[in-house]
């Protein structure tokens, strides 16, 4: 070798083609007379002019030729994958897409105590609940039955991370989307065996997907497909009758 | 010389048209055994030719435009000439083309048909059953029914539970915080598209890959191993064309008979090969009672549904899916058999594919059900369902079979292969 920098790059290569080797050629296909430097030598692009000159004792400097074809291939493929770049993040939401999510406001006055309205932000449900005195006092009373009690999960905002999961206890705002596979659970609000729930349900949504169960704080059961409770989205009182959804009030 | 093979000779000077005839079909020697599972091969590739021509004119006249898209369809079924049999054409031909496809890849489990060399064969052919999934999937979000938006909304949260990057990633394949227009549009794009160039792409791979190696056949031994000194041609093989492209086309006038029945009489059939759900248009804020993907994913489906979550996250039931399906392509190194056919395998193998057999249609069925198809067990076994329960068993014997197959095929007791094929 002619050069110390196209031997060390000769032998950095030989270090990859020394594992690559093993692992797929002896392990996996069992090919032990597989030979790498041989067969470099019989793909046209490297054995150009070709082989046998090098035999002969020409001055062709192979390591530093094959330093050149690497770094151009590693050149070529920079090219490819900072054009790949615009093509992926093309398929990002657009900005029109983006606009459409912005949040919502709602008229919370006229839902009375028990009842609960849905409205559509960024495409999805999000139900808003008035919950009952007695509604809020039986979510203690079942913390032993769910799958995350407290809300240790991060499913909800930092001032939605207690009992009621909400900002005041008795409206409570959910995302109604259950959290394994995207479906709308049902509601069945009201506690016991009405609308074909177990008699000692204690009220709360039914997925119909895939039977998984959250109570009237959205918070998973035990022992069911979903993995988390359910999502609170960021939300804020505008007023004692206005929320506004899909923002905190941090930011607009 | 006959103006005709003038005009031959002046074309083979310039494109191996002959050269490429004789060494495809005239002069490419099958097995003289092939039977009954060897129809499927061709008649994938019917139902290929057949999905394309159905689909380009649906595409004259359907719009990819969350606004349009349904009422596009019914305007095919009602107002378009002959719309309503290029649909059901295509609609039928999708779940056929599965049926077509199964039989063939479990013709290749019978027979040892992706045994050494034969390996990369099999591996193109998983590769284009890869593909047709994504066909499909991409294909069923287009009539925008309530079962195309809600399976595509079930399927696209799957990689939402990819740890890390999953949220953003489902974000990106949707283009939206909802299977919305945005992901309708893209969804055709690959369907017409993409997915179909990369199809046609391996469909040439795998021709090529079977006549570099030759084709199995139901003895599961070597043709070319004994060869005509004369000629070189196998003793056993005879030219494909015309002997069987003959029998092929019996293989697709039965097909062609029974796909007509059901594109006539039972398009739906009875809700499983286009669900009653949906023919109501996609409805973003109203869930469906049931959400079931299609009988051919059924079964990956239920070994998803059958997974537990594991650290309050389901990304173990996507894996256990995933791997379900990937785990097809290893089995030309899962399988240390000494023999390739059933025909000479031990009683071990032919129990083990018997119960693969069993455990593949149970887990199809269940995965069309809801969870609470058979009821719950009673409270000593803690009231779990019935049907969950049964799927997580199945769901174990399943991977068994593909995990312990470097074991059970090695210590089968096999019979010696024959030297020349049987009749």
């Amino acid at each position: 070798m002619p050069l110390n920098t196209s031997s060390l790059h000769a032998r950095i290569l030989d270090c990859f083609e020394e594992i690559f080797d093993f692992l797929i050629f002896y392990k996996v296909l069992r090919l032990q007379d597989w030979d790498f430097e041989d067969v470099l030598d019989k793909m046209p692009c490297f054995s150009y002019p070709s082989a046998e000159l090098n035999m002969a004792g020409s001055n062709v400097d192979r390591g530093k030729r094959r330093f050149l074809i690497a770094a151009t291939g590693a050149m070529g493929g920079v090219a490819g994958v900072a054009v790949a770049v615009p093509f992926v993040l093309s398929m990002n939401p657009s900005a029109r897409a983006r606009a459409a999510g912005a949040p919502v406001e709602v008229d919370i006055s006229k839902v009375e105590p028990g009842m609960m309205i849905t409205i559509e932000w960024r495409g999805k449900p999000v139900w808003i609940v008035h919950r009952t005195p007695e509604m809020l006092a039986s979510l203690p009373k079942i913390d032993a039955e769910v799958a995350d009690p407290k809300s240790s999960a991060p499913m909800q905002p930092d001032y939605a991370q207690n009992e009621g999961r909400s900002i005041k206890p008795e409206y409570l705002v959910l995302v109604g989307i259950c959290t394994h596979l995207g479906c709308s659970p049902s509601e069945k609000l009201s506690a016991g065996a009405t609308g074909g729930m177990a008699g000692d349900w204690p009220g709360g949504f039914f997925c119909p997907c895939h039977g998984s169960k959250f109570d009237l704080a959205g918070r998973v059961f035990k022992g069911v497909p979903a993995p988390n409770n359910l999502e609170v989205p960021p939300y804020a009182y505008l007023s004692d009758t206005r929320l506004i959804i899909g923002s905190d009030g941090k930011k607009a | 010389m006959s103006k005709l093979t003038a005009l031959l000779n002046w074309v083979d000077d310039r494109f191996p048209l002959t050269a490429n005839w004789k060494s495809h079909l005239s002069e490419y020697y099958a097995p003289k055994n092939f039977n009954f599972w060897y129809f499927f091969g061709s008649l994938a590739l019917f139902v290929l030719v057949m999905q394309i021509v159905t689909g380009i004119l649906l595409t004259m006249h359907y719009k990819p435009d969350a606004s349009q898209a349904f009422a596009s369809v019914e305007y095919i079924m009602r107002d378009v000439p002959w719309g309503w049999l290029i649909r059901y054409m295509h609609s039928t031909g999708a779940s056929l083309f599965f049926i077509v496809i199964y039989l063939h890849m479990f013709r290749g489990l019978l027979y040892g048909s992706y045994r050494k060399p034969r390996e990369l064969l099999w591996l193109f052919g998983m590769l284009i059953y890869l593909c047709l999934m994504a066909e499909a999937f991409f294909g069923y979000l287009l009539p925008w029914g309530q079962m195309s938006y809600w399976g595509a909304q079930v399927i696209v949260n799957l990689f939402g539970a990819v740890p890390f990057i999953g949220p953003d990633l489902s974000l990106w394949i949707r283009g939206d915080y909802v299977v919305s227009d945005a992901t309708l549009n893209r969804f055709f794009a690959f369907h017409v598209i993409a997915v179909p160039l990369v199809l046609l792409g391996l469909v040439a791979a795998h021709l090529l890959a079977l006549h570099e190696v030759g084709s199995n056949n139901p003895d599961g031994i070597e043709i070319k191993k004994k060869k005509d000194p004369r000629t070189g041609i196998p003793l056993d093989g005879i030219p494909f064309h015309p002997y069987y492209v003959v029998k092929d086309i019996v293989g697709v006038v039965v097909f062609l008979m029974v796909f007509s029945a059901i594109v006539f009489f039972a398009p739906e059939m009875g809700g499983y090969f286009l669900e009653h759900n949906n023919f109501v248009p996609a409805d973003p804020l109203k869930t469906p009672l049931h959400i079931a993907p299609v009988w051919y994913f059924t079964p990956f489906y239920s070994i998803l549904r059958a997974v537990p979550p594991l650290f309050r996250s389901q990304f173990p039931g996507v894996m256990a899916m995933g791997l379900s399906v990937m785990i097809l392509f290893l089995l030309p190194w899962l399988d240390r058999g000494a023999v390739k056919s059933i025909r000479y395998r031990g009683p071990i193998y032919k129990s083990a594919l018997a119960i693969f057999v069993v455990a593949f249609f149970v887990l199809g069925y269940l995965g069309t059900e809801p969870t609470n198809v058979w009821g719950q067990f009673g409270s000593w076994l803690g009231g779990a369902e019935r049907a969950t329960v049964v799927a997580r068993i199945f769901t174990v014997i399943y991977f068994l079979f593909f995990l312990l197959m470097p074991w059970y095929t090695r210590i089968d007791k096999t019979k010696p292969e024959p030297e020349r094929v049987t009749s």
